[in-house]
C-alpha cells in the first residue's frame, strides 16, 4: 500500500516539474473600464477556441510581463511532407516558426503558412489568405481527448477486471459506475432499441454516454478543457450516430422513407424527399444540439465569472458570484442531461431502424 | 453557419473520429462485454435461484399434500382393517357358537341314539333273558308236568294263552 502511494506520488511530480513557465513575453499594461471589457470578451472567445499548448493558466507579472503555465503540445502538419515540431517554437503566437525550410505562424489559433517575417495577407472581409498547411496538431482538445481516453479505459477495464475477481460483483469504483451502466442498458437502450436487439448498440452507447458525460465534466474544471464545444469532435459522435443507424436500417425502415405505406401515392412523392432529408437532420440536430448547448454554457458562466471583475463594488460582484455558482450547478446537470440526451436519441434512431413493424 | 465551418477543424476530427473508435473498440472488449456478461449471468443467477426456490416451494406444497393424503389414506384403511377385524371376531365367535351349539345337538343327539340303542339292546337282552328264564321255567314246569299228563297238557294250553296275551 505505501509503495503504492509513493509510486503515485512520484508520477505527481513528475507531472508537475513538466509544467514549466516557457513562455514570457512584454505586453502593454492596460487598466481602464473598457479595455477590461474587451479583455474579458477576448478572454471568452480565446478559452473557447482550441490551441496548440496547454496553457493553464496566464497572469501578468509586476513588470507587465505576461506569463503562461503550461506546456507545449506537439504540432503535426502536412505540408508536401509530415513536419512535426513542438508548439513552443510558436511562442503563443508572438513567432515564425521555421521547420525544414518553411515558415509557419499561429494567428488566432489556426496555422498558416507564412514568409520569414510572418506576413497574413487578407481580403477584403478581413480573412486570412495565406496557404493552410493539413493540420494534425495533437492540440489542447485532442490531448483531453486522450486524456479521457486513458481515464474511461482505466476505470472500466478496471471495473471489468473486479468483476472477475469478486466473483460477479462490482467492488470499489464499479459499485458507483455499475448503476449508470444499468441504467443506460435498462432505460435507454432497452425500451427504444428493443429487446431483441439492444445488445448489439450496447458498447458504442454505452461508450457516447460516459465519453461526452466526463469530457462535459471536465469542461466545467478551471483549467477548461471544453471538448464538446467544438462542431467537429460533435460532428464526428453524430457521425458515427448516423453511419449506425444508415448500416443497421432493415426492410422495413427504408420502405418508410422511400415509399411509406398506408398513404396515398402522390404524398408517398412528396414524403419520400422529406423523410431522406430527415435522416440527415436527426444525426445534424444532435451535432448542434451538444455543440450549442455546451458553447452556451461555457459564454453564459464566463461572462458572469467575468462580470465579478467588470463590476468592482461588493454588491455587484458579489451577486454575479453568486450567479455564476448556481449556474456552475446548473452546467453539472447540463454535462449530464446532454450525454443522456445524445444517448437517448442515438439509441431512439437505431430503435427506428430496426424496428419491426408487424401493424401494417 | 459561416462561424461554424471556420470553427470546424479537420486535425480534431480526426484524431476524434480515431480515438473515439479505438475506444469503442477497447472498451467493447476489455470492459463492456466482461461487465455486461457478469451483469447478465448475475441475473439469470438470481432469476433461476427465485425460480428455484418457488419450485421448491411448490414441491413442498405438493409433498404436503401428498403426506396429508396418504395419512388420511392410511388413517381410512386402519379403519377398514379394524372394521373388518371387528366384523371377523364377531363372525368367528357367531360361527364359534353355532359350531358348539350343532356340537353339542350332536352328541345330544348321539347320546339319545346310543341311549335308545342301550335300551333296545337292554329290552332284547331282557327279553331274551325273559326267554330262556321262561324256557327255564317251561323246563322246570314241563319236568315236573311230564308226569301228569292230563295236567300237562291243561298247563301248556293255558300258558300258551298266558303267553300270547304277553
Amino acid at each position: 500500500m505505501r509503495r503504492k502511494i509513493t509510486v503515485k506520488t512520484i508520477i505527481l511530480l513528475l507531472l508537475l516539474v513538466s509544467f514549466v513557465t516557457y513562455g514570457q513575453e512584454e505586453h502593454g499594461h492596460a487598466d481602464s473600464g473598457s479595455d477590461r471589457k474587451s479583455e474579458v470578451k477576448a478572454y471568452i472567445q480565446h478559452h473557447l477556441k482550441d490551441s496548440y499548448d496547454f496553457n493553464l493558466f496566464s497572469w501578468t507579472a509586476d513588470s507587465g510581463e505576461e506569463k503562461h503555465f503550461g506546456f507545449p503540445l506537439p504540432v503535426i502538419l502536412w505540408d508536401g511532407g509530415l513536419k512535426v515540431f513542438s508548439s513552443s517554437k510558436f511562442h503563443h503566437g508572438e513567432t515564425v516558426a521555421e521547420v525544414g525550410g518553411n515558415y509557419y505562424k499561429n494567428y488566432h489559433g489556426k496555422i498558416y503558412k507564412t514568409n520569414a517575417e510572418g506576413t497574413i495577407t487578407y481580403d477584403d472581409e478581413h480573412h486570412a489568405t495565406n496557404e493552410k498547411p493539413l493540420d494534425f496538431s495533437i492540440t489542447k482538445n485532442v490531448t483531453m481527448i486522450m486524456m479521457v481516453f486513458a481515464i474511461m479505459f482505466f476505470m472500466f477495464s478496471r471495473m471489468a477486471k473486479s468483476y472477475k475477481k469478486n466473483g460477479g460483483l462490482p467492488k470499489g469504483m464499479g459499485r458507483f459506475l455499475e448503476p449508470i451502466v444499468l441504467y443506460v442498458r435498462d432505460e435507454i437502450a432497452r425500451p427504444n432499441i428493443g429487446e431483441k436487439h439492444y445488445k448489439r448498440y450496447m458498447s458504442y452507447l454505452l461508450t457516447v454516454f460516459f465519453f461526452v458525460w466526463i469530457v462535459n465534466l471536465f469542461g466545467l474544471t478551471p483549467i477548461g478543457m471544453n471538448v464538446t464545444n467544438n462542431i467537429a469532435v460533435t460532428l464526428c459522435l453524430a457521425l458515427i450516430t448516423y453511419i449506425i443507424t444508415t448500416v443497421s436500417g432493415n426492410k422495413n425502415y427504408w420502405k418508410h422513407i422511400f415509399w411509406m405505406p398506408g398513404v396515398p401515392v402522390p404524398m408517398k412523392i412528396i414524403l419520400a424527399p422529406i423523410e431522406l432529408l430527415g435522416t440527415i437532420i436527426k444525426p445534424f440536430a444532435l451535432m448542434i444540439r451538444l455543440y450549442a448547448n455546451i458553447t452556451a454554457g461555457h459564454v453564459v458562466l464566463m461572462s458572469i465569472i467575468g462580470m465579478v471583475f467588470l463590476f468592482q463594488n461588493w454588491l455587484g460582484s458579489g451577486l454575479s458570484f453568486l450567479l455564476a455558482f448556481v449556474l456552475a450547478i446548473l452546467e453539472l446537470l447540463v454535462a449530464a442531461l446532454q450525454a443522456y440526451i445524445f444517448t437517448v436519441l442515438s439509441a431512439l434512431y437505431f430503435g427506428m431502424a430496426v424496428e419491426e413493424h408487424d401493424h401494417h | 453557419m459561416e462561424k461554424l465551418f471556420e470553427d470546424f477543424s479537420l486535425g480534431l476530427f480526426f484524431w476524434q473520429a480515431v480515438l473515439f473508435i479505438a475506444l469503442i473498440l477497447l472498451l467493447k472488449k476489455f470492459a463492456w462485454k466482461p461487465i455486461l456478461d457478469s451483469v447478465n449471468s448475475r441475473e439469470e443467477g438470481i432469476r433461476d435461484a427465485l425460480d428455484s426456490a418457488e419450485k421448491a416451494k411448490l414441491e413442498m406444497q405438493n409433498l404436503q399434500a401428498d403426506n396429508e393424503k396418504l395419512l388420511k389414506e392410511a388413517r381410512l384403511e386402519r379403519e377398514a382393517m379394524l372394521k373388518e377385524a371387528r366384523e371377523m371376531k364377531a363372525k368367528m365367535i357367531e360361527d364359534a357358537k353355532t359350531d358348539a351349539k350343532e356340537e353339542a345337538n350332536k352328541l345330544v343327539a348321539a347320546a339319545q341314539a346310543s341311549i335308545e340303542t342301550e335300551k333296545k339292546a337292554a329290552i332284547a337282552e331282557l327279553k331274551s333273558q325273559v326267554a330262556s328264564l321262561s324256557i327255564e321255567i317251561a323246563e322246570k314246569v314241563v319236568r315236573e308236568e311230564l308226569s301228569n299228563k292230563d295236567k300237562q297238557m291243561k298247563l301248556v294250553e293255558s300258558m300258551l294263552g298266558e303267553a300270547t296275551l304277553n
